[in-house]
């Protein structure tokens, strides 16, 4: 028998017995911060492409939960700070290798240009709205000139952002389970379907409800892909990272991931889908949570089994 | 100049006295610490073997930790010492997640606290804590470029191991075995 | 200057105390040498005062430091002493605990309801004191003054001992006799006319060959036995440790000796039918300085390696190896006599047996072996004659224990039992410093003589169990707060050692010196105390060796130079030993004179039925006894013990590492508390291990109140030494129950 213990007493709380930094602050954090990326990029693109009155939920309405999702995300994070008083820390420094950094500079950059989609969009959702002042009507007709611009600014930012909420974990190779290139896109496309389910939810238009139940499938399909592509790159990995996984197939993570994740929030919201665009008539609502649930449970599984997983020695 | 301590699991006894030692000169509150020790035992009675390590931040020279701070509140200083500048951490956790050999704890204080190899007493020529306290006179510590120092003579003289290597963090914390 | 003087200190308290960072680091660098020197030298003159630690029995003295606000903020060894060579053991680093531990007594208390009824009230010093010596003096006159016993431990015995000399009586009993080293003592009284000493004179800095029997060195945390052992692992030193289970010693040892429990005495016996059969024996040694060689030889005929190997489970040809690694070491080769040594009963016989094992190796007052040691003793001042008592402890019970040289706590216990038929009756206990309930096995005689007694008086730092049944308890400040008499324990150097108090009083606590005084002027025995205050007494004795009171809290400890370059023994010199023929008894022919075997015999002892197991108990580096268990930041590396399960019993029973059970003993006593088990391979499946001192039951000590089990309590079975009166413990078994049943909680 091998037996490794800790002689001294050691328990440093949220660190021993086994990591557990973050609570539920980072995950919604990642999730929030997706969402609103999806949300982001998906207006953006439809934009750009010109699509904009094909698609006026996606692009002029559903961004309006883009800003409260950034602002709830950032409280969320402030609430993880331990040393809250310096926080103002974050903006008087650029860390090219931290990923904390990383996202901190990006939400700087795209919840601001979120509020100016919106802004340009008041007058969709209040038809009497009216800036009252010169100086913002001016302000708006200046960003109105250079839409285009800035839907680039955030299709770009929108990305990085959704890339990060799953970058931020795999830089810490300390977490075996962490440890894996395939967060970024997994939490991307996770964030891009959450964004689509958005508008599935809000739309009451029948053809954007349909594009929307397709480019959530579409996402769907991709997340089990780079799931499946993760598990066995785990398996095929060192002792470390299959102990990692194995939380996910037959430990004590089994369950919860299978459950909430796979089924609940991939596959039987996929299969709602189709069936909707097979016309069976579903009501969008119940795809819509449940990939939205999937998406957040995703984030918190993975953040807490991350945490659960270390380095033998 | 790179500083360097070596852990002589032959002589450890396992008494924590490192612990405690660092505990009180570094004010680190009761519930936390900044070292520790494993005690590992393999094999079947009566054929048996042991191994004992008084652990803390192995100053990694590529340290995860540093790079993934979003605020530089570590860095590392002269000699390789990794440090945590408290009145810049803003406690995200960041480098705590980072870091292998979970070396980290958040202070109650708000900032992240870790073993600073009792930076405040070696500029002043003590040796840290840990080391001056040790009754086996088992930790060796000392700037690997010089080579009479305590560390650079036991490591040149015995086989020694660091630990989790493969993290690719070249921890300068250093097993004799 | 003012403010740079400020940041000086300042930054003496380092990282910690400043908000850490790098700035603090810039301007440390650019002080000059002359500064550098400065901060020393500030630190010292207004930092650190002398001490030397109470948190174990060997006594290192160190220095305490404080921060500028005054509080305790470490503290370290002293350079220049022996005893720790400036290094503290964890113990001594976390004694700090013991002066900030909130649970503390803080107040004299008197009870108020019937014994055992835990109900105190406050009161004044002089009401308590008064209390005290009015009870004493009715004892004193109804009885005889040596019906009342001292049973004190640790540095205030030195005036609490004069005191109650002074009273009449020489019940005076300290539970590091009858309870730890006294079998050891009268072993080596009888071979080699000297006891062992503490701290012990045990070369091992420079030994060539380290045995060790059961003593875990490195668990065991004596301070310069752990340097010098270390010492040894770097200088390549073989190293063969007997213990049942995987001690840390035995995982530095190049053999470890895996031995059955209570074996001990056959292999020894066949270790030194080895050396003497195959001529391994120092014979020049053996020749000049022992007696008795050929009725040893005669004796150890039979017990061959192979005889002991059917007692022992040990290899023959591991026992023929290692005694030819000690024959090759001779004569720098020691046999541990080990301290703790009250196990089974034959606990004399068997250490005898080590000292005739050291004898034959010619390691006694040689390099390597045991060395001789010197002590400074300090000037005592003038007091009257202490009356010789007309009744002695001796005359208790009188025919047993004939060669014990020290009082026995046991059987002062025993003595305050009338049923028992003592000598006279032990009417009041003044305890000091130990815990006679978590100490001396047998809890059950213990709180019946408890109910016998007159009074019971319980001076402590904290409200161990002990106190719980004390009339009066007298709260003592800790020895951080204090003056005491100075240390003076025999070393290879002479050595004076000097402690102070670092902190202010807390609470309404007082000194060692302040109650035995007061006391002994309630008393009318004020003459045997000339001098009020201590530091008085201590600037006159260090005057008398034309150093000061002031001097001392400078350095702290004062080496001597020996009398005479004798540490060793000089080839073929002409040494006196202290027995009655003069020479290293192998054959005691004491011990033939009273009755007991000359030689050491084996015997075997009682074995664990079906289901049971043998319960060890030892050490854990980080606490000392009970004493430790509550305090903060030895709690915070240990907060409570585990009971060791081999896997393979583990596994019969389904017991899985980190399950609370309960232990019942043979004698159906079940452990007040739950503890958790602890499955390793580090001990056999025919024994259970735990450490000592913790499931305390005294809820007042809030951290440690219910952790871990009591293995005191589970010892209720006592084998006594018939040489000395020690109480062997280990005889206990125990068994495991996983779950607890109403009539289990009942009982
Ligand atoms: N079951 C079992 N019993 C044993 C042992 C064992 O291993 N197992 N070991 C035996 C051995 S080897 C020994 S030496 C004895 C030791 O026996 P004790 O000396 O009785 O040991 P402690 O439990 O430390 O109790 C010391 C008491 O002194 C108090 N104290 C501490 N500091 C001070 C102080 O400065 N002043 C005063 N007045 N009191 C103070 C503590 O609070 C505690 O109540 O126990 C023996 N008994
Ligand atoms: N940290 C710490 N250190 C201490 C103390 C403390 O309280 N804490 N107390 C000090 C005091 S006063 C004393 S007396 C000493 C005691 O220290 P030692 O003299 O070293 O103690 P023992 O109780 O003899 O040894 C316990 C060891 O004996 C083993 N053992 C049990 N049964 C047998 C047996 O039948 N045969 C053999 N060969 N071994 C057996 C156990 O497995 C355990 O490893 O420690 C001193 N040092
Ligand atoms: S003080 Fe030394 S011997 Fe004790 S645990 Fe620490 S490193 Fe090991
Ligand atoms: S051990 Fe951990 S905290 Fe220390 S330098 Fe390496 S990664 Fe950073
Ligand atoms: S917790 Fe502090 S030191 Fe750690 S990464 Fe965050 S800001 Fe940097
Ligand atoms: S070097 Fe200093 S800070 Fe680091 S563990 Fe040792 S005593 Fe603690
Ligand atoms: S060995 Fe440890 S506890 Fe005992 S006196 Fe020395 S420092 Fe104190
Ligand atoms: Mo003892």
């Amino acid at each position: 028998m091998k037996e490794e213990i800790i002689v001294s007493g050691r328990m440093n709380p949220m660190v021993d017995p086994n990591l557990q930094i973050w609570h539920w602050q980072i995950p919604l954090y990642l999730f929030l911060g997706g969402m609103a990326a999806g949300i982001l990029c998906i207006a953006a693109v439809y934009f750009i492409r010109g699509r904009e009155n094909d698609y006026r939920t996606a692009v002029r309405l559903t961004p309006f939960l883009a800003p409260v999702l950034l602002v709830l995300g950032l409280l969320a994070l402030f609430f993880d700070l331990r040393h809250k008083l310096y926080f103002w820390q974050l903006y008087t420094n650029i860390r090219l290798q931290s990923p904390m950094s990383w996202g901190a500079w990006t939400l700087m950059v795209i919840t601001p240009v979120s509020f100016i989609w919106c802004a340009l969009h008041m007058q969709d959702l209040f038809p009497n709205w009216d800036w009252k002042y010169k100086w913002l009507k001016a302000l708006e007709s200046f960003f109105n000139k250079y839409k285009k611009t800035l839907a680039w600014i955030m299709l770009i930012y929108g990305i990085i952002l959704g890339i990060y909420t799953g970058i931020l974990l795999s830089a810490f190779n300390a977490r075996p389970l962490w440890n894996t290139s395939i967060l970024g896109p997994l939490f991307l496309a996770s964030g891009i379907s959450a964004g689509a389910a958005a508008t599935l939810l809000l739309s009451k238009n029948i053809e954007e409800r349909r594009q929307f139940a397709r480019i959530d499938l579409i996402m769907i399909g991709i997340e089990l892909f780079l799931i499946v592509h993760m598990f066995m790159g785990f398996l095929a990995s060192t002792q470390v990272q299959i102990d990692a996984v194995r939380m996910f197939l037959g430990g004590q993570y089994t369950a919860s991931f299978w459950v909430f994740v796979i089924f609940l929030g991939l596959l039987i919201p996929a299969l709602l889908e189709i069936m909707e665009l097979k016309k069976y008539h579903i009501p969008a609502i119940i795809p819509a949570v449940m990939v939205l649930f999937g998406s957040l449970m995703l984030r918190f599984i993975i953040v807490y089994a991350g945490q659960m997983s270390r380095w033998l020695y | 100049m790179r500083y360097a301590m070596a852990v002589d699991t032959r002589k450890c006894v396992g008494c924590s006295d490192c612990v405690v030692a660092c505990q009180t000169e570094n004010n680190v509150p009761i519930g936390y610490c900044r070292d520790w020790v494993v005690e590992v035992t393999d094999g079947t009675y009566p054929q048996l073997e042991m191994e004992i390590r008084s652990e803390r931040c192995n100053h990694c020279a590529n340290a995860p930790c540093v790079r993934c701070c979003p605020t530089g509140a570590s860095h590392i200083v002269e000699g390789g010492i990794v440090l945590v500048d408290s009145t810049q951490c803003i406690g995200c956790g960041a480098c705590i997640a980072s870091c292998p050999y979970d070396a980290r704890f958040p202070h109650p204080k708000g900032y992240v606290d870790k073993c600073t190899f009792c930076e405040h007493r070696i500029k002043n020529g003590m040796s840290p804590s840990c080391v001056e306290v040790c009754p086996t006179k088992c930790l060796y510590f000392g700037d690997l470029d010089d080579p009479s120092s305590n560390a650079s003579v036991v490591l040149k003289k015995r086989k020694y191991k660091t630990l989790i290597p493969e993290a690719g963090t070249d921890p300068q914390l250093y097993f004799l075995i | 200057m003012a403010n740079r003087r400020e940041f000086i200190k300042i930054s003496l308290y380092g990282a910690g105390f400043l908000a850490a960072g790098t700035g603090t680091y810039k301007v440390i660098k650019a002080l000059s040498k002359r500064e550098k020197e400065e901060i020393t030298k500030l630190a010292i003159d207004l930092k650190r005062t002398p001490t030397y630690c109470e948190v174990c029995f060997w006594k290192c003295a160190g220095w305490v430091y404080k921060t500028p606000e005054g509080k305790i903020w470490k503290i370290t060894g002293n350079d220049e002493d022996q005893h720790c060579n400036g290094r503290f053991c964890p113990r001594g680093t976390g004694g700090i605990g013991m002066y900030y531990d909130e649970d503390r007594l803080k107040t004299p208390l008197i009870r108020t309801e019937e014994r055992g009824k835990q109900v105190f009230r406050e009161a004044t010093w002089d009401e308590a004191l008064d209390h005290i010596a009015s009870k004493i003096k009715e004892i004193s006159s109804k009885y005889g003054p040596e019906s009342l016993a001292l049973f004190t431990h640790g540095s205030g015995s030195a005036y609490f001992t004069s005191l109650f000399k002074a009273i009449g009586t020489d019940s005076i009993a300290e539970p590091s006799y009858a309870q730890c080293r006294g079998p050891r003592d009268e072993a080596f009284f009888a071979t080699f006319g000297e006891e062992a000493y503490s701290p012990e004179i045990t070369d091992i800095r420079d030994t060539k060959c380290l045995v060790l029997i059961g003593s875990h060195i490195g668990e065991n945390m004596h301070n310069g036995q752990v340097q010098e052992m270390s010492d040894a692992i770097d200088k390549g030193t073989t190293i063969i440790t007997v213990d049942p289970r995987f001690s840390t010693a035995a995982g530095k040892s190049k053999y470890w000796l895996p031995i059955k429990p209570a074996t001990d005495m056959a292999l020894l016996l066949a270790w030194i039918h080895e050396i003497i059969y195959n001529e391994y024996f120092d014979k020049k040694y053996v020749e000049k300085y022992c007696t008795g060689f050929d009725q040893l030889k005669a004796h150890v005929k039979d017990f061959t390696p192979e005889w002991a190997y059917g007692i022992t489970t040990i290899k023959p040809d591991l026992i023929r190896k290692t005694a030819k690694e000690m024959a090759d070491a001779s004569p720098a080769v020691l046999v541990h006599p080990g301290r703790h040594v009250t196990w089974y009963g034959d606990d004399t016989q068997r250490v005898r047996a080590i000292a005739i094992l050291n004898a034959l190796l010619g390691s006694w007052g040689r390099r390597g072996g045991f060395y001789r040691p010197a002590r400074f003793t300090p000037a005592s001042p003038e007091i009257p004659a202490y009356k010789v008592p007309s009744k002695s402890w001796t005359d208790l019970f009188p025919g047993k224990f004939p060669v014990a040289t020290s009082p026995i706590s046991n059987a002062l216990i025993d003595a305050s039992i009338p049923e028992n038929n003592p000598g006279f009756p032990i009417k009041g206990w003044f305890i000091n410093g130990t815990n006679l309930i978590q100490t001396i096995p047998d809890q059950g005689k213990t709180l019946k003589a408890i109910q016998n007694l007159d009074l019971l008086v319980a001076v402590d730092t904290m409200p161990m169990e002990i106190t719980g049944w004390a009339d009066v308890i007298l709260p003592e400040c800790t020895y951080l707060e204090r003056y005491d008499a100075m240390r003076a324990s025999p070393h290879r150097k002479p050595a004076l050692a000097l402690r102070m108090p670092a902190a202010e009083t807390a609470y309404n606590t007082k000194p060692d010196y302040w109650i035995a005084r007061e006391l002994a002027v309630k008393l009318g025995l004020g003459s045997y105390f000339p001098f009020e205050k201590q530091e008085e007494l201590l600037d006159w004795q260090l005057k008398k060796i034309g150093s000061s009171l002031e001097e001392m809290q400078r350095v702290g400890v004062k080496n001597f130079d020996r009398e005479y370059d004798d540490l060793y023994i000089a080839d073929d010199e002409d040494v006196t030993i202290f027995t009655d023929s003069g020479k290293i008894e192998l054959y005691s022919a004491y011990f033939k004179q009273n009755g007991f075997d000359p030689l050491p015999k084996y015997i075997p002892h009682e074995e664990p039925s079906e289901g049971y197991y043998r319960l060890i108990y030892g050490r854990a580096p980080m606490h000392t006894f009970s004493r430790t268990s509550n305090n903060p930041n030895l709690t915070d590396l240990m907060d409570e013990n585990t009971v060791w399960i081999n896997p393979k019993v583990a596994k019969e029973w389904g017991i899985t590492n980190n399950q609370l059970i309960w232990l019942k003993n043979q004698d159906e006593v079940i452990s007040q508390f739950p503890i958790k088990a602890r499955v390793t391979e580090r001990i056999r499946w025919d024994s259970v291990y735990m450490v000592h001192g913790f499931g305390h039951a005294q809820k007042q000590m809030k951290r440690c109140f219910g952790k871990g089990a009591s293995d005191t309590q589970l010892i209720t079975k006592v084998l006594e030494d018939p040489i000395m009166g020690g109480t062997g413990m280990r005889g206990n078994f125990v068994t495991f129950i996983l779950e607890k049943t109403e009539t289990e909680v009942a009982s």
